[in-house]
């Protein structure tokens, strides 16, 4: 097992991650919280996006994340090897 | 008399809270706005029972901070008006996430009942919820619906009603904080219950929580309370507190705990059979979604839904058009000549309000189409789509759906960018929605594409009248952010919908509220607008003509050409020395370089400030009575012919184009004016708006009538 520590940003398409930190204002914090993206809540990435927002889910909702956000999202991907 | 119950209907944006409340309600219902703010409120109403049940659709929330209007809106609510019954409408495909706000409006209020709805597609899902076991977890009665299928409602107003009297009320579960924070909330709680001011009106643990969690607003209120100092002494204590023992801060643990408790009851109740990873909404979204055709199909689609308004509607407007031309027929017929009482029904009522309601078939289309998009899901996509383009424009995706509705019409669009979450975007993008050509501008665009170009390329070039107003918002928002709001803004987050079909009669619901506000709009405003401008073109009533045309009348009355001609001459005169004619006189030569120094354009565009769909009206009006045959010529032919004193046309494309332009881009109308004060809270905005639109509106309709000009393309 392998935990790296990444910018949600540069996580691959198809990755399950864990939600580490949201760094940001407490309004944005507080606000993500409620629409279910909580430290210690599991994410898939649908969608890197390339260089426009990435989709991601979390529950069963899909919530689309603007660049500058999902950089300062730090999540940890969990690898097999 | 009946009893009354009052509901609130509070739910995540997406959960079908608003299909439920239709489903509830009908077409009960009656659209206003908050006490000071200009949130929405959408309330209706249904007899159960012998009872009047008054139902609150509240804006949808994520959660109850104090960081979001909508937000605060809601739990105002709930705090000042105290409904008997609050409906958590949760989304049973996505139970954990949605039963956050409910864990929210427990605390807050003793009597809600879960409606788990979409119970349906949760099935589909792999989801089995076991209902009785977590409305015990909870302590609250749940109940399963499928709004969109109308089913569970009844049962829903059943739990209600028993709920209200009083009958299998259940003990609402406590959230545990765990013992660090329990102790500080006991120690606010005691010093609370205190204080007088606190008093039956707010719970007295929702209040303690939201000061641990150093809620704006309540820790404002507090403060300024008898004894609130103390109280507020202890709140920071207790935060510092819990700070240097859990090293995060209250809010985010209380938040954390929350979830807890969530998935501790969802791990007992819930189950989930299979997992669907890739939904069918997921599949659509990685042809929507992805690089390649994301872009190219959001511009076919936004295409097609111009195409749709502008040629459906067509044919219709014909009709109404030949309608209006009889009805003027016959009025003018029926009515006596008394004291300009004709001309004021035929010129005034049936020209002008008619011109308008002509257009109400472009406006309900473009509306349709507006809420087929919205309601299908493909709106939120949209703003996924744009997000990288608008970050052009220095401005977010989020503030791109403000915009599009701007395309209906400016009002509602200024008030949906309360969505926007920044102060920054959100000034930003009120300040360019007026670029955003509404549809009150149709009807000009319809007059005059209508009379100077060939059908075949029509859209064309109404599409590149849209295009050149975004063109504008784009460069003018990228001004903005830049000199008048230097700065980060918020990032972007939105929850993207699974799309689904839109059902008729939630479209029917949408597209009739906007047309019943456009229809109201053109019954007293533009009706008030159109009267003015009658009375300015009518009056003074007795002119002193350059030459005795009754005289000359009566002198020659079997050269029935002659008589025409003097009579038309006579009208002509009167209007020119009208106080319209004054005013358009006196404005008309600052409108010389643009081509279309009209005196007649000119009072036209005055009174468009009014609404810009008076402009037709207006035009109507003034043509109308300048043309020999009032019924045989239509406003079109009128243009057309229009000639200056050297017998040049005064009318030709490139005249009509930049004309278009000048309406697209000039000063916004008064109801967005006064719009923008009310969001703003201050004047200085809608002035700064209407001096910028209105320069950039000459600037812009000159340099295409004179490069134009230069490049031959003339009359």
């Amino acid at each position: 097992m392998e935990n790296k520590i990444l910018p949600l940003s540069s996580i691959r398409s198809g990755s399950e991650v864990t939600l580490v930190s949201v760094g940001g204002g407490r309004g944005i914090r507080l606000k993500l919280v409620g629409m279910g993206l909580g430290v210690g809540m599991k994410i898939r990435v649908l969608n890197t996006g390339g260089s426009g927002p990435c989709v991601i889910v979390t529950g069963n909702r899909r919530l689309a994340l603007g660049r500058g956000m999902a950089k300062k999202i730090l999540v940890r991907e969990e690898t097999d090897s | 008399m009946k009893k009354r119950i009052t509901v609130a209907l509070a739910g995540n944006p997406n959960s079908g809270k608003t299909t439920l409340f239709n489903r509830l309600t009908g077409m009960r219902q009656h659209v206003g706005n908050y006490p000071g703010v200009t949130v929405e409120k959408k309330e209706g109403s249904v007899t159960f029972k012998g009872y009047d049940i008054q139902v609150i659709d509240l804006p949808g929330t994520y959660s109850l901070t104090a960081y979001s209007l909508d937000e605060l809106v809601t739990r105002n609510f709930l705090i000042e008006e105290k409904p008997d019954v609050v409906v958590s409408v949760i989304d049973a495909s996505n139970l954990e996430r949605s039963l956050y706000l409910t864990t929210q409006l427990m605390e807050l209020t003793g009597h809600v009942i879960i409606a788990l709805n979409m119970a349906d597609t949760a099935a589909e899902l792999g989801f089995h919820i076991d209902q009785a076991l977590l409305s015990k977890l909870f302590g609250v009665p749940i109940i399963s619906t499928v709004a969109t299928k109308n089913k569970g409602t009844e049962n829903l107003l059943e739990v209600t009603v028993s709920l209200f009297e009083g009958k299998n009320r259940l003990e609402n579960a406590i959230v545990r904080y765990g013992d660090e924070i329990e102790q500080e909330l006991d120690a606010l709680q005691t010093l609370l219950s205190q204080n007088s001011f606190t008093e039956g009106e707010y719970p007295l643990r929702w209040l303690a929580v939201k000061l641990l969690e150093d809620d704006k607003e309540l820790t404002a209120k507090v403060e300024k309370s008898l004894h609130g100092e103390g109280i507020i002494r202890q709140a920071q204590k207790s935060r510092l507190h819990l700070q240097t023992i859990f090293g995060d801060t209250p809010d985010v643990l209380i938040a954390e705990k929350r979830y807890g408790f969530i998935s501790g009851a969802c791990s007992e109740a819930a189950k989930r059979s299979y997992e669907v990873r890739h939904t069918m909404s997921d599949k659509i979204d990685s042809i929507l979604l992805s690089g390649a055709l994301g872009v190219p199909i959001f511009l076919v689609v936004m295409w097609a839904l111009f195409r749709f308004t502008f040629t459906l509607s067509e044919p219709i407007v014909n009709w109404l058009e030949t309608g209006q031309g009889y009805l003027a027929e016959l009025t003018g017929r029926v009515l006596p000549q008394v004291y300009g009482l004709r001309s004021f029904v035929i010129e005034g009522v049936v020209g002008g309000v008619g011109s308008v309601l002509v257009f109400i078939p472009v406006v309900s289309l473009l509306f349709l189409a507006l809420a087929f998009l919205e309601d299908s899901g493909y709106m939120a996509r949209g703003a996924f789509i744009m997000d990288r383009f608008m970050h052009t424009m220095g401005l977010h995706g989020r503030s791109f759906v403000p915009m599009i509705l701007g395309f209906g019409c400016n009002v509602p669009a200024i008030m949906s960018a309360r969505t926007v979450d920044s102060a920054r975007d959100r000034l930003t993008t009120i300040l360019v929605i007026p670029f955003m050509s509404c549809a009150a501008r149709l009807p000009v665009y319809g007059l005059f594409i209508g009379a100077f170009f060939p059908e075949r390329i029509a859209g064309n070039v109404l599409f590149s009248l849209y295009l050149l107003g975004i063109v504008v918002a784009v460069a003018s928002s990228r001004i903005f952010s830049k000199y008048l709001f230097p700065g980060e803004g918020l990032p972007f987050v939105m929850e993207l919908p699974p799309y689904r079909l839109p059902t008729g009669k939630g479209l029917l619901i949408h597209t009739w509220g906007r047309v019943v506000l456009y229809i109201k709009k053109a019954g007293t405003v533009i009706l008030a607008g159109t009267l003015v401008v009658w009375f300015l073109s009518n009056f003074p009533w007795n002119v002193q003509y350059s030459m005795d045309y009754n005289a000359l009348i009566n002198e020659a009355p079997d050269n029935k050409e002659m008589v025409s001609q003097l009579q038309l001459r006579m009208k002509s005169e009167k209007i020119e020395k009208s106080y319209a004619g004054k005013i358009g006189k006196a404005i008309a030569p600052a409108l010389e370089p643009l081509g279309f120094d009209d005196w007649r354009v000119a009072v036209g565009l005055t009174g468009g400030i009014v609404a810009k769909e008076i402009i037709v009206g207006i035009l109507g009006t003034l043509y109308k009575t300048g043309v020999k045959d009032e019924n045989s010529l239509t406003l079109r032919d009128a243009l057309r012919r229009q000639v200056r004193a050297d017998g040049s046309k005064i009318y030709y494309p490139l005249v009509a184009y930049s004309l278009m332009i000048f309406v697209l881009l000039y000063t916004p109308c008064l109801a967005t004016i006064a719009v923008i004060k009310k969001e703003t809270g201050s004047w200085r905005w809608p002035i700064l708006s209407v001096a910028y639109t209105t320069a950039l509106a000459w600037v812009s309709a000159f340099v295409v009538f004179q490069g134009g000009s230069l490049l031959g393309l003339g009359a």
